[in-house]
């Protein structure tokens, strides 16, 4: 799935585009090349399928970095137990007495079943949170794998040898159950058992497990592509002229990676929010109080045979999103990399 | 040559590539021999023609050169200078006189990088800030090259290998070398570019007084270019002459099977002689003892297994002809290939 050279792919594929764009207008304007960085921009406007899930995972993100200010215009919180204060809200069964989990004009997303939280603030700060450790945990797990992988390859003999050993015994590991059997450990690190754990520790450690076992894979293949590109002759033009070994990585071989960095990113994130919302669903990640996906899917579950509506929003919420982040990443690989055609 | 010191001064060239194998504990278990004990001078504007079959270690020696590689052994002198172990930073007064030209015009400029990058970053690395910026002077070494000075942003793959391969060149001409290693410039070209390319570099020679080392594989372009020819086998010089001497009167029985390979450019020539070496060149790893072309010589004997023989000038070879050969060719021994007295091909 990873652009064996990326380098050398994009501008096969575009030389005849080129050509004729310059027979065309006669090739006396200097100024008109692009980059194949915009190359790609070009492409993947005219991918449509990319341009929509683009649009929706923007608007996922906004609506989750502009949760407080939708709820404050909407006027309710996440927090505040609607349900118990209303009696009309909630039946003696604590189910909502209204049609659909109870939507109204006042609760659009209805009401929560049990302690009647409203569902659209819950679900937004939910999306809020989910996305903002995801996107943590994807941007630690990119730049420390970038970093290891480069110098991995790079350096070469004893230090890829080391990192490879690690990378081989990291990627052996059974992770999920890991994670469920190792993150009560890690918070006992920091909490005593018997105290009630802060979520800010929770989320720490959560972040820092997930990163821990997320880079191998993209270190592992980073390492591959700079073995690749550090026999290419224009590495050797750059030592020759005298290069020191920062600027061939950075200015050198970085840019020709930005493809394969871009492509695992947009991949890893969607596979982030899952894995995340699963660890909350399984009690080991961020737990109820807080607004999370998993903490609603979790609470979803155990009420679904008598409230559906209530799994519907946060499910077809997180569907949505992977589904549209996961075309969203093919696009952006069709576009960098014209040659893997489906 | 002239008796000051020369340009660049390379003895006892070795470089050994170590196989390692064993298991578990890794180890050096044989040695790829690619270059072994070269000596040749190249004098400053001089271009030196080193060419050879594939695998005898003629790119190698170039990167030896310019210290892409390490030695194994020897020494190399630049202007008197030892750079034969010389780390970057030993190196950074020279790296801007020694520069490369490479074999792969596709591979051998950054796809992400415009030329105006390209060319300015010899520049950029060794601080040189020429009069009127460095956009000025890769604009004027565009115009050197024979490419459109309007071409300064766009990206390599905009242009064809030809163009590419002129790109090559302006940036090794970039920081104003005195000697340039190009290692099969034209090799990976169409047969109409090799042409505009060699006749770009051979008025970069002469313009610009600028040595060059000329790796090839063929014949006809390393003797339009080159006015000293080495021929390499397995590593070692086996000859190495004034371009005329070597291409008139070749001693050694490799270079002599060499030039008679060249095709025939005319049809209703007389069928010249051909010499067809049999088998396969040996393998690097474990060479032939003594002379190491006596598994397809024709003329080897009891001598060429145990004794190796010397590069030297022998008898009947002109001053600064060297061969290395127990049994070098006369003109009796063998006719000469009809080529070398082809008016045609030395024209």
């Amino acid at each position: 799935m990873t652009p064996p050279t990326p380098s050398a792919a994009a501008p096969l594929e575009v030389t005849d585009e080129t050509v004729e764009k310059s027979t065309t207008s006669d090739g006396s304007k200097g100024s008109e090349s692009r980059s194949p960085g915009q190359l790609a921009w070009r492409r993947f406007k005219r991918d449509r399928t990319g341009v929509i899930s683009a649009i929706i995972v923007i608007l996922f993100f906004v609506a989750g970095l502009a949760a407080p200010l939708i709820a404050k215009i909407y006027g309710k919180d996440p927090y505040t137990t609607y349900g118990l204060s209303d009696p009309t809200l909630l039946g003696d069964n604590s189910y909502p007495v209204k049609p659909n989990g109870g939507i109204d004009s006042q609760f659009w997303f209805g009401v929560e079943p049990g302690l009647g939280r409203d569902v659209f603030t819950f679900l937004l700060y939910a999306i809020r949170n989910s996305l903002l450790i995801s996107t943590a945990i994807t941007i630690l797990v990119m730049l420390v794998g970038v970093i290891i992988g480069v110098t991995a390859g790079y350096i070469g003999g004893k230090t890829d040898w080391l990192f490879g050993r690690v990378i081989d015994i990291l990627l052996a590991f059974p992770q999920q159950l890991f994670f469920v059997a190792f993150t009560p450990v890690v918070l006992n690190l920091f909490v005593p058992a018997n105290e009630d754990t802060p979520t800010t520790i929770v989320v720490i450690s959560l972040i820092t497990l997930l990163v821990v076992f997320g880079w191998a894979s993209i270190a592992r293949l980073l390492r591959g592509q700079v073995l690749a590109l550090r026999e290419r002759e224009f590495i050797e033009a750059a030592k020759v002229t005298g290069a020191s070994p920062a600027r061939i990585i950075f200015k050198e071989l970085l840019p020709n990676l930005w493809t394969p960095i871009l492509i695992q990113g947009t991949l890893l994130l969607p596979t982030m929010v899952t894995t995340e919302a699963g660890l909350a669903f399984l009690n080991v990640g961020i737990s109820d109080p807080t607004p999370d996906w998993g903490v609603m899917l979790g609470r979803a579950a155990q009420v679904y045979q008598d409230d559906i509506t209530y799994l519907l929003f946060p499910g077809i919420a997180m569907v949505v999103f992977v589904l549209a982040f996961n075309l969203l990443g093919d696009s952006v690989r069709d576009a960098l990399d014209p040659k893997t055609k489906r | 040559m002239s008796s000051t010191t020369p340009l660049l001064d390379v003895s006892g060239l070795t470089k050994h590539f170590p196989i390692k194998g064993g298991f578990p504990i890794r180890r050096t278990v044989g040695a790829v021999q690619a270059v072994d004990g070269l000596d040749f001078q190249v004098a400053e504007g001089e271009s030196l023609g080193l060419v050879g079959e594939s695998g005898c270690g003629k790119s190698t020696t170039g990167r030896l050169i310019t210290r892409l590689l390490e030695p194994t052994a020897g020494k190399i002198s630049y202007r008197g200078q030892d750079i034969t172990h010389a780390d970057r930073k030993g190196l950074a007064p020279i790296r801007s006189e020694i520069q490369m030209i490479f074999q792969d015009p596709y591979a051998s400029l950054n796809p992400r990088h415009t030329v105006g990058k390209i060319i300015s970053g010899p520049m950029e690395i060794n601080g040189i800030n020429p009069e009127g910026g460095r956009e000025k002077r890769v604009r004027e070494l565009l115009e050197i090259v024979g490419l459109n000075p309007e071409h300064f942003n766009r990206f390599p793959h905009e242009f064809s290998g030809g163009q590419r391969q002129r790109i090559g060149v302006a940036r090794a001409l970039a920081l104003n070398p005195k000697l340039i290693v190009a290692d099969e410039p034209v090799s990976a070209l169409d047969v109409s570019i090799q042409a505009q390319v060699v006749n770009l570099l051979q008025k970069v020679q002469k313009e610009l007084g600028i040595a060059f080392v000329f790796i090839a594989h063929d014949l006809a372009i390393v003797r339009h270019f080159s006015q000293r020819v080495a021929v390499m086998y397995l590593g070692k010089i086996v000859e190495i002459a004034d371009r005329e001497d070597l291409y008139e009167n070749p001693r050694h029985p490799y270079t002599r099977a060499l030039l008679s390979a060249v095709p025939e450019a005319t049809v209703d020539a007389e069928p010249r002689e051909r010499i067809r070496l049999t088998g396969d060149v040996p393998s690097p790893i474990n060479p032939p003892s003594g002379c190491r072309f006596r598994t397809r010589c024709w003329k080897a004997t009891e001598k060429c297994a145990t004794e190796a023989p010397p590069l030297v000038q022998v008898e009947g070879n002109k001053p600064g002809h060297l061969t290395a050969c127990h049994y070098p060719e006369t003109e009796a021994t063998i006719p000469a290939p009809r080529l070398s007295k082809d008016p045609e091909a030395a024209a």
